[in-house]
């Protein structure tokens, strides 16, 4: 329990600054560190365990389907690096504390980087690749909000956003790493993974794991060539890059290859990869650090340089090997965080990190001078510092790896190089800034920062020596542990710092000789560097994201474009295939029920739907003409029901097709007056064949439908149509009682278009105009007494006409769709005869609670057949007599109807009246109309000449 | 009433939609009562229909009391049961975030958005064919109009594409049911199931014919590669509380394939077994390589979101692309996590944009927010979430997908799930830093935000956390559901215990 504890106490510990802020920042940083603290005090109980050998396991299923486990573990690696983040970590919130300025949000900043500090024990605990996963992805995260916690900055920006970027590309490279080394490891338990390294390096996977696991980790830890982000992120406030940036996140790369050491380094793929690009890390590094003149830039370059060095030693590979990057891990975190801390210390005091600037600053601060000359002497290597200890055992391995082959000799060769340039760039920064005579002034007077801030260098730069003094006490037990932990079995060595004189020693000796000498004429080869141009790396990478996005919207534009045409082509397209695939599988299109005779009458027929179809098509910049083509369509498919025997879809078809057309025409008024341009030639060719295409797939899968038996559902709708629903005409008790649902959707989809077209019109204003293309201008009889009179006429005529088709439904032909729909015929009809203004006048009452009360009706009499414990929707019949009258019918069903009939009309007239007043004058502009209801608007327009 | 419990998430959202609409004008309180109570209602039976579907017995209600295949059928399994809670979240966040005023730009917003719960949860609930037709028409016209609401040219262009698409596609779908009727004689998805693994096989080709034209029409509504154009524009101006709720949309047409392919063309089909894979696959990779340039293309908030809408489109069709129980699981899991969070995003744009004066969702220099801390935090786990990096519910989703890919799928889905990932965390760092950080000094901007719009964004992302925390019952859950879509027989045994041809 306590290792949980262990991790989850600096997560809550996110919690904490927030929580405190407000009281101050003493007490801020003081409760901050309270829960880190803790978690240190743990880690270091859980010491004589681990000493005797126990294994420290905690695990809680989470999520297995993933295999992702709660699990964390406590070995010698988790607690050095525990010791590292955790004991640095409350070094810097002391640091912290001193360096962010008066009115900087500090509650923010301790919470951010309480969130990092709680993923990187996250991954030093980690005991499941997938959890490993979730705290390496969280540590760019934190790392991304804390470099650009000075916001303001558009360097802190942009190396945010870098930063962001490598590693979490990272991130997923490692990802998909991982997901592939738990397959082959079968689990994805880290022990488990630990132990099957056999099986793993046996797998055909093996390499491209390797390379996605790889490249988690050097982006992570700014190896070559993906270290550019590490020098941009020293935008960030120094406490951050002294914690994130040398001591602990670019050692999350370092951490997880010594973790998976064991299950995937035993290749000579690995040794190859991992050495070069350790080389060539450490040399670039060391070199750039040699050739800034920012402090933190050198700062930043030496990290890279040291982390290569220790990736070096990884690739080697070696039990000595090993040990050695483990002590370096170690050592290079205490004086590479003094350092950082040092650096920012003489930032805050003197307000500049620029080498020129600075100067002779010994006499100003010569404790701080102290402690960063021997924090440096650490970094150089120089004896009786922790740095010489594991730059000699990293000189002695480089002589021993075989790992390079016949090139091995290079190894020693280029080491020695490595710890030249690191002798050089040392030996600068000190000397630099401390001792040599300013050239400048800075821009604030300096002085020794207080003693507290000092403190957390002091403490590290004290460890650096004992460390350096006294190896085999200091540093032997947590060694054993760490080296047994990545090794597998206990290894025996011995720290000293005498081992006689030997080749490494002289390799040393000749790091310094040449590093004194080459810092002595370091301004020669500045200036044979300067002769070539460098690269801003983060001027190039934001060139290239900037490319990426441009090319992108190019992209994009020439794939969407912005065209209906286009969009609705596609679909067409895509329906032509998909139709074609299935069609080019039909054997026999004619299938076995074969064709029905033909006769006269039925072939007209089809040739005038034929031609009407084409003459739609063909006329269609003729919108009046193809508008009445269409009709002809129309009006024969309303035949052809007729003639197979279907009176309620011809009936139904005929009265959609009035009111349709009329609606149309209504539009059409609104149209502009010319059409667009044609379209190209060749435009032309490819949509009709297009639409040709089209049309012959799908005529011919009607083709083959139509002359195959159907096997259908139907008879039983007809035997149970007047038992089950109480109505002989079979068409209308499927539509109220067998399927209702639909109707009842399909009125509700009916009144929802009444209301779209409400939505669409309200604000619409359109200009009217007063003759037609041709310049003819409209007829001053608006209201011909003709139609005047006969719409009057026929408005009672047709009331009866529907009444009597409704109430007839359920037996014979009609029912509540066609009752309602020749009720709106005829109030259109009356409407355009009248004009808006006086039909409003008229009928003054508002449309939409018609076509409501209409779903409403039908809602309420399926919902009535649950008073009666059936399920919704189930319909009643009885049959009553009365006198005079007979015996009669009465259905549910009838009800139901009724609220199809109001629905139809309310959303039919719905919509003819918001498009009857869409040239009115006042209109409102937003579509917040207070007070007006269909009426009041309609009859606003009265007023205004149409 | 129990027994009635599964038509209510219709019933109750059309009743309240009938009380909603009756009245064009005024009664904003009551208005708002009524309908945030109908969705904290519909937000309960969807939590008991849950819990009635994990008992892992299919359950269902024949309207009008006309048993299956004759009548119509609402079904219950886990899957619908899923859907439906997840809609009802999502309708909650969107709803009180609607009260705050975005309801009173226009007519009739309440009313149109419970007639819009209604076709979305029919569509999850009917096992009708033709029916699912009619709630398809339901949802598209409501869509349509919410896109219209509050009005403005952008709207209104987006919106005509929306509707023409969507109508063709409403024909087509009329097309494919009509031949596959003809083939088959049923429109009852289970009884369709049996006679498909019965079918003569001179009829196959009108089936494969009528099924593909149908993952025609799905495949508009859940955005596929050559036919997802209109949904940038269309997420991008709709107001926010109507692109929050969009965001269930495309699943919708997810939902579909997922539900008619898996029922009828499943390992009883024979020779038409799993004719949608290789198309869905292929597409949906296309889907999600388009969506990638998407995201590093947008230049505003709104439109980088909707091509985030789009990367989850691509990503849930992959899915099914796969089509092992493994990877249904995986998507279902997807799918919770994006529907909230891309639903809450467009929430956050909306209360950014008000923040930020005249610059909108624009990603340029912008002027500081007044609450600009409040706004980045949710935006930080917003974006977290959605570009598929930890500790949020993206991370452990897009870990099941990549997981359930088998063989050479990796090959294909690893690179272009991963690069996309990249690409949205890109995009959104990008534009977070823009946001946020990069402000003109100088006046702050913006009033505060009301507290119903912070509860909607709260509620709609506090899902990146959640579904974190409850990994382990979720995911046992959609388990779960992928199993008993792997099992249809279960469903069809249920509707048609006396179908005697046994599909075995």
């Amino acid at each position: 329990m306590t290792l949980l504890w262990i991790a989850l106490l600096p997560l809550l510990g996110v919690l904490v600054p927030a929580l405190t802020a407000q009281r101050g920042r003493s007490f801020c940083s003081l409760a901050t560190a309270v829960l880190p603290a803790t978690a240190l005090v743990m880690t270091l109980l859980n010491v004589p365990a681990l000493l005797d050998g126990e294994q420290l396991r905690f695990s809680v299923t989470w999520m297995p389907e993933l295999a992702l486990d709660l699990a964390f573990r406590l070995d010698g690696l988790s607690l050095l690096f525990n010791l590292l983040i955790l004991g640095i970590g409350l070094l810097i919130i002391l640091y912290a504390h001193y360096y962010l300025a008066k009115d900087e949000p500090f509650g923010r900043f301790y919470a951010f980087l309480m969130l990092f500090m709680a993923s990187m024990v996250g991954i030093s605990m980690s005991d499941n690749l997938i959890l490993l996963w979730l705290f390496w992805e969280l540590t760019s995260l934190s790392s991304f909000l804390l470099i650009g916690y000075w916001s303001y900055r558009s360097d802190a920006r942009k190396g945010a956003r870098m930063a962001l970027t490598v590693t979490g590309a990272g991130g997923l490279a490692l990802l998909a790493g991982l997901l592939l080394l738990g397959d082959m490891a079968g689990s994805f338990n880290m022990g488990d993974v630990l132990a099957s390294g056999d099986v793993i390096l046996a797998d055909p996977r093996y390499p491209l794991m390797l390379g996605l696991v790889l490249l988690g980790a050097f982006t992570k830890s700014a190896q070559f060539p993906f270290h550019f982000w590490l020098p941009h992120a020293m935008a960030a406030p120094t406490p951050v890059s002294a914690y994130l940036h040398s001591a602990t996140m670019v050692k999350a790369g370092i951490f997880l290859m010594a973790r998976l050491h064991p299950a995937i380094a035993g290749s000579e793929l690995w040794s190859v990869v991992v050495s070069l690009v350790g080389i060539v890390t450490m040399l670039y590094g060391a070199w750039f650090a040699l050739m800034k003149t920012d402090l933190k830039g050198i700062l930043a370059f030496s990290t890279v340089s040291h982390l290569g060095l220790i990736t070096v030693l990884l690739g080697i590979g070696s039990p000595m090997a090993i040990l050695a990057a483990l002590f370096h891990i170690l050592n290079h975190a205490t004086f590479k965080a003094a350092l950082f801390m040092s650096a920012g210390i003489i930032d805050h005091e003197t307000g500049t990190r620029e080498l020129k600037q600075l100067g002779g600053l010994k006499k100003a601060m010569p404790v701080t001078a102290l402690l960063t000359t021997l924090a440096a002497a650490a970094m150089a290597g120089v004896p009786l510092f922790n740095g010489f200890l594991s730059k000699e055992m990293f000189f002695t391995e480089s002589l021993a790896t075989p790992v390079l082959g016949g090139v091995s000799w290079l190894l020693p060769a280029l080491a020695t190089l490595g710890g030249i340039l690191s002798v050089a760039y040392s030996l600068r920064l000190v000397h630099a800034v401390f001792f040599k005579p300013a050239r400048e002034e800075p821009p604030k007077t300096p002085h020794e920062p207080p003693h507290l801030m000092r403190l957390p260098v002091e403490i590290l730069v004290v460890l650096c020596v004992v460390v350096g003094l006294f190896p085999a006490f200091m540093a032997t037990g947590l060694l054993e542990l760490a080296s047994e932990a990545v090794i597998g079995s206990p290894l025996d060595f011995h720290l000293a710092i005498w081992h006689g004189v030997n080749l490494p020693l002289i390799m040393s000796l000749l790091a310094f000789v040449v590093g004194i000498a080459l810092y002595w004429r370091h301004g020669n080869v500045r200036r044979f560097t300067q002769q070539f141009a460098g690269i801003d790396a983060r001027r190039v990478f934001e060139r290239i994201l900037i490319s990426i996005g441009y090319r992108s919207e190019q992209l994009i534009a020439a794939l969407e474009g912005n065209s209906l045409q286009r969009y609705v082509g596609w679909l067409w397209l895509a329906a032509l295939v998909m139709g074609g695939i299935g069609l080019v599988q039909i054997t026999d299109l004619t299938g076995a029920a074969g064709n029905q005779p033909l006769d006269g009458i039925l072939i007209l027929g089809a040739v005038m739907l034929m031609f009407g179809g084409v003459a739609t098509a063909a006329t269609h910049r003729y919108r009046l003409i193809s508008l009445l083509m269409l009709s002809v369509v129309g009006l024969f498919v309303a035949l052809t029901f007729a003639r197979f025997s279907a009176p309620d879809l011809a009936l139904t078809q005929l009265s959609v097709e009035v009111v349709t057309m009329i609606l149309l025409m209504l539009a059409l008024f609104f149209l502009p007056q010319k059409t667009p341009r044609e379209s190209s030639p060749l435009r032309n060719v490819r949509d009709m064949l297009l639409a040709g295409t089209l049309g012959l797939v799908i005529a011919s899968l009607n083709y083959a439908v139509m002359t195959r038996d159907t096997l259908s559902i139907s008879s039983f709708f007809v035997e149970n149509s007047k038992p089950g629903g109480g109505g002989y005409n079979v068409v209308n008790v499927i539509l109220v009682d067998f399927r209702g649902f639909d109707t009842l959707g399909e009125i509700t989809v009916l009144a929802i278009a009444g209301l779209a077209i409400f939505k669409l019109l309200n604000r619409l204003r359109l200009f009217m105009p007063h003759s037609d293309g041709e310049g003819r201008v409209w007829s001053p009889d608006r209201y011909p007494a003709v139609l005047t009179s006969i719409s009057m006429t026929l408005l009672p005529l047709a009331l009866l006409v529907s009444a009597f088709i409704f109430l007839r439904g359920h037996n014979q032909p009609g029912g509540g769709f066609i009752a309602g729909l020749i009720t709106a015929v005829a109030l259109i009809l009356l409407y355009m005869a009248r004009g808006v203004a006086w039909a409003q006048e008229r009928l003054d009452f508002p449309f939409q609670p018609v076509a409501v009360i209409g779903v409403a009706v039908a809602t309420l009499t399926g919902l009535g057949s649950w008073l009666f414990g059936h399920p919704f929707l189930t319909s009643a019949f009885g049959y009553f007599s009365l006198p005079l009258i007979g015996t009669f019918e009465l259905a549910t069903a009838l009800l139901f109807d009724l609220g199809v009939y109001l629905a139809v009309v309310g959303a039919t007239l719905m919509i003819l009246a918001n498009l009857g007043k869409v040239t009115t004058a006042h209109r409102p502009v937003t579509e917040t109309s207070g007070k007006d209801t269909d009426a009041a608007a309609a009859t606003s327009s009265a007023k205004e000449p149409r | 009433m129990m027994q009635h419990l599964i038509v209510f998430p219709v019933v109750l959202p059309l009743v309240a939609g009938i009380l909603l609409l009756y009245q064009r004008q005024g009664l904003v309180r009551y208005k708002r009562a009524v309908s945030v109570a109908a969705t904290v209602l519909l937000l309960l039976v969807a939590t008991g229909l849950l819990r009635q579907a994990a008992s892992d017995q299919v359950t269902y209600y024949a309207l009008g009391d006309w048993q299956a295949p004759f009548g119509i059928v609402l079904v219950l399994d886990r899957l619908s049961a899923l859907m439906l809670l997840v809609t009802a979240v999502l309708a909650v966040g969107a709803v009180v975030f609607a009260c705050a005023g975005d309801d009173e730009k226009g007519s009739n917003f309440h009313g149109l958005f419970q007639w819009q719960l209604l076709g979305i949860n029919g569509a999850f609930l009917t096992g009708d064919l033709f029916n699912l037709f009619v709630f398809f028409e339901v949802l598209l016209l409501a869509s349509y109009a919410l896109l219209l609401h509050g009005g403005g040219k952008a709207r209104i262009q987006a919106s005509v594409h929306y509707v023409v698409l969507n109508l063709a596609g409403s024909s087509l779908f009329l097309i494919a049911v009509g031949i596959l009727y003809g083939a088959t004689g049923t429109l009852n998805m289970a009884d369709m199931a049996i006679r498909v693994a019965e079918l003569p096989t001179e009829r196959e080709g009108l089936v494969t014919a009528g099924a593909l034209m149908l993952l025609v029409v799905f495949g508009l509504k859940a955005a596929i590669l050559p036919l997802y154009f209109w949904l940038p524009k269309a997420y991008a101006s709709a107001p926010a509380p109507v692109a929050a709720l969009f965001a269930i949309m495309t699943k919708v047409g997810i939902y579909a394939i997922l539900r008619v392919y898996s029922l009828l063309f499943g390992d009883t089909a024979g020779g038409l077994e799993a004719l949608e894979q290789s198309w869905v696959w292929w597409l949906s990779l296309a889907t999600l390589a388009a969506a990638g340039v998407g995201v590093m293309a947008a230049r505003d908030l709104r439109l980088l979101v909707a091509y985030l809408v789009l990367v989850s489109v691509g990503t849930l069709l992959a899915g099914i692309g796969m089509r092992s129980p493994q990877a249904v699981s995986a998507l279902l899991y997807y799918l919770i996590h994006t529907t909230l969070v891309t639903g809450g995003l467009f929430l956050l744009a909306e209360m950014i944009s008000l923040q930020r004066g005249k610059a909108g969702t624009r990603l340029v220099k912008g002027r500081p927010m007044v609450q600009g801390a409040g706004l980045a935090m949710l935006f930080f786990v917003g974006a977290i979430a959605v570009a598929g990096v930890p500790p949020f519910s993206g991370a452990i989703g897009k870990a099941l997908m990549l997981n359930a890919a088998e063989g050479t799928q990796r090959l294909w889905l690893w690179p272009l799930l991963l690069l996309t990932s990249l690409a949205s965390l890109i995009a959104l760092s990008r534009a977070g830093s823009t946001l946020f950080w990069r402000s003109h000094r100088g006046n702050i901007s913006g009033s505060p935000l009301a507290r119903r719009q912070w509860f909607g964004v709260i509620w709609l992302l506090s899902a990146a956390p959640l579904l974190v925390a409850l990994a382990g019952p979720v995911s046992s859950y959609t388990q779960a559901t992928a199993d008993q879509l792997a099992n249809p027989q279960v469903l069809i045994r249920t509707l048609l215990p006396n179908a005697t041809g046994d599909a075995q």
